[in-house]
């Protein structure tokens, strides 16, 4: 098993290049730029001193001790990527992207969003940076995800809302797609997620890497030791691959992806791929993908936004076919109920996103006496706010 | 030789420009396409794309967008395109051409599909999504099955590409006149000249362009330079709009053959 793709952009036999042609010579050039920006002493040290200056790096590593009681097995520490600036990891991959953006002469700025995380840090780090900015988002993510579409637009985004097939996040990365193949010559795609053409599974997990390497050395100076296991959320895939990668060659640690389950195992109730997906080509990458005896894309649920996508990153698809990682998935309920305990025992409100990797530990600790957990909050939950009043009505009318 | 390299060599015999028809096969329902094709062919279409339907069309604008979501409403799949082909294949010797996006094909199998689309009369296939650094084992199952690999050439493809699409390319080479998706416009893009005097750098294949020709005038500028013009989205548009019409196929027809009269002039 490579860390590194091959020059097509493979991960074994995942990932590679499934655009129109109309697109190839752009994709060669963001990897031209991309390949010489990271080789750039001065561009790292220009987006280091973003992470640590704007975005808040480095993310705390938290001993979640009264969690951990409660469970009574594991001791779990949280990576708080929650406390970056926007609220999650995304904003990691936004300020390499622009700065990469910057270098190629761009003016205008598009992305995609689901949970609306992504937009919210492209359209902050546009605002900073002083890139036009659009963002493309399903009519149905727009509902459920009001705030952000605010914060959005307060910060001088434009919000598109793409009312074509599920209206959720698979709909808006295909509408940014469409803007980007008409507008190439001045307009940068900042794809959100570990997802889509090479170089983008690559490009986009350098920049959330730091993730991993931050928490490995934070674990071992809090622990003297490795975590026997990790827990993170995958949509696409970005906050996992950011974890996880740090931990590639530390063979004794688990690995540990969380998709969502939703809330049934049928066609169209779920979003984990390793359960009802096969191999298969969507928007630039070839990897696990949900789709129906006809080749055509299924429809998937997931109470969280951010995770409700058809395709897994390739990256995480080859990790899988490696045993290098194990996917697993949590229901609805699950994550809304791990949610519920880890801010009543922990003061922290995670993402409904995060809120799937909580609760695989939550499932795993009691029987894991005397191991160390390492989980990724990769954002949190003041966007799920609504969603969270809906399920606990409860509290709502006490 | 398929019957599309058959089409170019009679084109270029008789020194006039081809007519190339894209339509969404089971649009608005699978049972109606032979009959529109074949309105088509009557209208002078020296070609037909069958486009079939993908979930997540992004190269397509919204009006084929919708097309694809008729159809595939209307229980459309690869298997129902090729019985569709057969029909039509049963009446009509014109070329036909199969459209579409690149996992609806790996589903069904490169093989499997190769060996069915032959035997249903279908002359080659265009993937939009296949990018020529992906495409050698699709190429390699067409090619072994007597079929024709069309791939797009765009004017950002720069002439390191222009060869390998050329290299992968049999039949024909599709020519995107502009950046952008599917969909009519009010001219033709500026592109074309240039990307046409690029692309005769690299290959003497017949040549087509397509995206964005929808009038008998942008049919003849653009026809002025290649061996043939691609109509798509105002065909099917045209179907959107009539599909309960029972004047469509005469509609269907008599477009063709307006956009065929403008091709004389190219």
């Amino acid at each position: 098993m490579t860390p590194q793709p091959d020059p097509g952009g493979h991960f074994g036999p995942y990932g590679g290049r499934y655009v129109p042609e109309v697109l190839m010579a752009p994709i060669e050039e963001l990897e031209k730029a991309y390949l010489e920006a990271r080789d750039d002493r001065a561009f790292q040290v220009e987006l280091a001193g973003l992470l640590r200056d704007y975005a808040g790096r480095p993310t705390a590593l938290w001993h979640a001790r009264r969690l951990s009681e409660a469970l009574g097995g594991a001791r779990i520490y949280l990576k708080r990527e929650d406390l970056l600036h926007t609220g999650a990891h995304k904003i990691n991959n936004c300020l390499g992207q622009a700065l990469v953006a910057r270098r190629m002469g761009k003016r205008r700025i598009i992305a995609e969003t689901g949970a609306g995380q992504h937009g919210v840090a492209t359209a902050t780090v546009c605002a900073l940076l002083g890139f036009e900015c659009v963002v493309y988002m399903g009519t149905e993510d727009m509902r459920r995800q009001r705030l952000n579409v605010f914060r959005m637009r307060l910060l001088g985004a434009k919000v598109v809302g793409v009312d074509s097939g599920s209206r959720t996040l698979k709909d808006a990365i295909s509408e940014a797609m469409r803007d980007w193949v008409t507008n190439v010559g001045d307009t940068y795609y900042l794809l959100g997620s570990a997802l889509g053409s090479h170089p983008y599974p690559m490009m986009v997990r350098d920049f959330q890497k730091i993730i991993g390497e931050e928490a490995r050395r934070q674990i071992l100076e809090s622990t003297g030791q490795l975590p026997d296991a990790i827990f993170a959320c995958v949509g696409g895939g970005s906050n996992a691959i950011g974890i996880f990668h740090a931990f590639l060659a530390d063979g004794g640690v688990r690995l540990i992806g969380v998709e969502a389950g939703g809330r049934g195992d049928g066609p169209g109730e779920h979003a984990a791929r390793f359960r009802g997906g096969a191999p298969g080509v969507l928007q630039g990458a070839y990897s696990y993908l949900l789709q129906d005896e006809n080749g055509q894309v299924s429809l998937t649920h997931s109470v969280s936004a951010g995770l409700d996508y058809a395709m897994i990153g390739p990256e995480h698809a080859w990790l899988h076919d490696c045993h290098r990682a194990e996917y697993v998935a949590c229901s609805d309920a699950e994550a809304l109920e791990a949610a519920r305990l880890l801010s009543r025992t922990e003061g922290i409100i995670p993402a409904l996103e995060s809120a799937h990797a909580v609760a695989e530990a939550v499932k795993r600790a009691p029987r894991a006496l005397g191991q160390v957990f390492l989980v990724n909050v990769s954002g949190r939950g003041d966007k799920d706010i609504d969603i969270y009043r809906e399920n606990f009505r409860e509290l709502d009318e006490a | 030789m398929t019957r599309i390299g058959r089409l170019f060599e009679g084109l270029k015999r008789d020194r006039r420009k081809g007519l190339i028809a894209y339509i969404t096969a089971g649009d608005p329902e699978p049972g109606r396409t032979a009959e529109l094709a074949e309105a088509l062919v009557r209208g002078g279409a020296d070609l037909i794309e069958l486009g079939v339907p993908f979930s997540d069309p992004i190269a397509d604008g919204p009006v084929i967008q919708r097309a694809g979501e008729r159809a595939l409403a209307a229980g459309t799949n690869l298997k129902v395109v090729l019985d569709i082909a057969a029909e039509i294949r049963q009446r009509s010797e014109v070329p036909l051409l199969l459209f579409t996006y690149l996992n609806p094909v790996l589903r069904y199998g490169l093989k499997r599909l190769a060996e069915d689309a032959a035997a249903s009369g279908i002359d080659g296939c265009l993937l939009t999504d296949a990018s020529v650094e992906e495409a050698q084992e699709y190429v390699a199952a067409m090619h072994a099955s007597g079929l024709d690999t069309v791939f797009l050439a765009a004017p950002t493809s720069t002439p390191r590409r222009l060869k390998l699409v050329a290299q992968y390319s049999t039949g024909f080479v599709y020519l995107v006149s502009r950046t952008g998706v599917t969909g009519e416009r009010d001219a033709v893009s500026g592109a074309v000249g240039p990307l046409v005097r690029s692309v005769r750098a690299v290959t003497d294949l017949p040549l087509a362009v397509g995206f964005g020709i929808s009038t008998p005038e942008q049919a003849a500028e653009a026809g002025r330079q290649v061996e043939a013009v691609v109509v798509g989205s105002a065909f099917v548009r045209m179907i959107e709009r009539n599909r309960d019409n029972p004047s469509l196929e005469i509609q269907l027809e008599s477009f063709a053959r307006e956009l065929k009269h403008g091709l004389r002039a190219a």
